[in-house]
């Protein structure tokens, strides 16, 4: 907007808090990583170092051995892929009855999108445990999974009709005409524009639940049976006493999944959520 | 005009229209039905049983007796220093962090809509934060903030142990929480920016408008939808918050960082009063539609 003879100069105050902006954002991510490198000799002295003298994996390697990190990664992935499958595939018939037809239930269900957003979670999270503690679903993955896609349906129900309202009626329309019948009109044409919606909204359920943890530390209360936020949250102890290094690469490795999954967002999604940010 | 009088006769029609309609009724209860069956036994069930239990001592343990007392969990939490002081510091870090996340994120929203370099850097760095498990933010900010090991006393020189000081502990928390919610909140403003019409912005370049009144006199009006939603939306998600703080100072030093969350959940899971902490769900949930209901009320008279 600026002449280009003036930018350089004008933007210098620009360029400045942009910095201070990505210090702010990195400077916790880089001393987590830093961290989870460094030895124990180094982490004992007295002036912390940004960059370990002696980098290490080891940390890595302990984490390990203190918790039973792969069991709760293991848990973790079953209930995030569990939870985030069943929110969708029964998210799907209903955001797709939201979009398309016009009635009193369709606009209880958009109330009820807007409610869960706002309504704390201790309300319902203690009938919810006592329900399942009847059912002896207490201290199960299958009890976490029910609660997960309860809590994570709203949203995706939100996000789908979105999706769904992007696609045309007319296009189903004209399927009608060409003699298709509905659920095949669905399927051959909807269907295939809906899929990067599908996956986003997917995509989306699986973090929500790979990261949760109230319901988790409320359900899941056998160390046998703890997903990831879990063991993390048990390298504190109570009293704060913790090994940092294998804490940090713990830690470390507890966001990889996420991290891939935004990155595969980031490319395969052109519209969406998130377009707005992602597009250059 | 006459020729439309042998128009088909209108009974037939609405009869078939009906039975249409009824049809497709009977298909959006089908399509609605899988998650309509989980909603109602895992949700609303749920959450009309604990605005019922409010209402009773009932424990929250197996085999408890469970009468109903009617309003004397409400007279109890009136009393109780404990809730007022958790309700004033949940008030205090909503408020503070919503708004520091909306002032920093509207910021960054607008650098990152300038064709600056790096900001392809910023942009990836932004989202990273989202897509963080708010238990490994709280970790990793306790190593920030490690008396001994922590980096942010070897910057500053200072020997404070902040999460367990009890004038800092707050702040400290808050700062998390901006950390941790600005992301989403920018990459949200960052849409609604893209969304303002560039003719705008043209149109008063012609009177020879500075940035700072383009910034005042489109870019903000044209923002105010966006700003009023996501703004209440952090509110409410920052008052319920829980997992980051629990990790960080599980409401520590002395109750001084103890959230309503985190009151509540010590309340039903640790001394197993369902009863009184479905009370204080109902007061939090009060607390929050109040507020949210008066701030939306606010912006929409102002609009008007």
């Amino acid at each position: 907007m600026n002449g280009k003879k003036a930018g350089g100069v004008r933007r210098a105050p620009q360029y400045l808090a942009l910095a201070a902006y990505i210090v702010f954002l990195a400077f916790p991510l880089v001393w987590l990583l830093s961290t989870a490198l460094k030895t124990p000799q180094e982490m004992a002295q007295a002036d912390p170092t940004w960059i370990p003298r002696e980098p290490t994996l080891a940390n890595f390697a302990d984490a390990f051995g203190e918790q039973d990190l792969v069991g709760a990664a293991t848990r973790s992935l079953v209930v995030a892929l569990l939870a985030s499958v069943i929110t969708v595939v029964i998210a799907l018939p209903a955001a797709y009855a939201m979009a398309r037809y016009r009635s009193l239930v369709n606009r209880i269900a958009i109330g009820w999108v807007l409610v869960s957003q706002v309504f704390p979670f201790i309300l319902i999270i203690i009938p919810l445990f006592m329900i399942l503690r009847d059912m002896d679903l207490v201290n199960t993955l299958p009890g976490l999974v029910i609660v997960h896609v309860t809590f994570t349906l709203p949203f995706a129900l939100w996000m789908l009709q979105g999706y769904v309202r992007a696609v045309p009626p007319e296009l189903e329309e004209a399927a009608a005409v060409d003699g298709a019948t509905r659920l095949r009109s669905i399927t051959s044409v909807v269907a295939p524009l809906l899929a990067p919606g599908v996956v986003a909204t997917l995509l989306f359920a699986f973090i929500s639940s790979w990261n949760e943890f109230l319901f988790a530390l409320v359900i899941l209360q056998d160390p046998d049976v703890m997903t990831l936020p879990l063991t993390l949250a048990r390298f504190v102890g109570p009293e704060g006493v913790a090994r940092l290094g294998p804490l940090a690469a713990a830690s470390l490795m507890a966001t990889i999944p996420s991290l891939i999954f935004f990155a595969i967002i980031q490319r395969r999604l052109k519209s969406g959520l998130m377009a707005g940010a992602v597009k250059g | 005009m006459t020729a439309t009088v042998t128009k088909p006769p209108a009974p037939p029609a609405r009869h078939v229209r009906r039975a249409r309609r009824s049809r497709r009724s009977r298909e959006m209860w089908l399509l609605m039905l899988p998650a309509l069956v989980p909603v109602v036994l895992f949700s609303v069930g749920p959450l009309l049983y604990g605005i019922g239990l409010a209402f009773t001592d009932a424990k929250n343990t197996r085999n408890h007796e469970t009468t109903f007392v009617g309003l004397e969990n409400f007279v109890q939490l009136m009393g109780d220093d404990d809730f007022w002081s958790s309700f004033r510091i949940g008030i205090i870090w909503s408020v503070s962090v919503t708004v520091l996340q909306f002032l920093a994120a509207l910021g960054l929203a607008l650098l990152l809509n300038e064709n600056l370099r790096f900001r392809g850097v910023a942009r990836v760095l932004a989202v990273v934060p989202w897509a963080m498990p708010p238990v490994v933010i709280g970790l990793m900010w306790k190593l920030v903030y490690h008396p001994d090991a922590g980096i942010l006393n070897s910057l500053l020189g200072t020997d404070i142990n902040w999460l367990a000081d009890f004038s800092l502990a707050l702040p400290a928390i808050i700062v998390v929480g901006v950390w941790t919610g600005m992301p989403q909140t920018t990459v949200v403003l960052l849409a609604g920016l893209q969304g303002v019409p560039r003719e705008l912005y043209e149109a008063v370049e012609v009177d020879g408008a500075g940035r700072w009144r383009r910034f005042w006199n489109i870019t903000l009006p044209q923002l105010k939808p966006v700003i009023v939603a996501i703004t209440s939306l952090d509110f409410v998600w920052n008052f319920n918050q829980f997992g980051l703080v629990y990790v960080l100072t599980q409401g520590g030093p002395g109750g001084r960082t103890r959230l309503p969350m985190l009151f509540a959940y010590e309340e039903a899971f640790r001394y197993r009063y369902a009863g009184y902490a479905s009370m204080l769900g109902l007061a939090m949930a009060i607390v929050v539609l109040t507020v949210l209901g008066l701030y939306l009320w606010r912006q929409m008279r102002e609009t008007r």
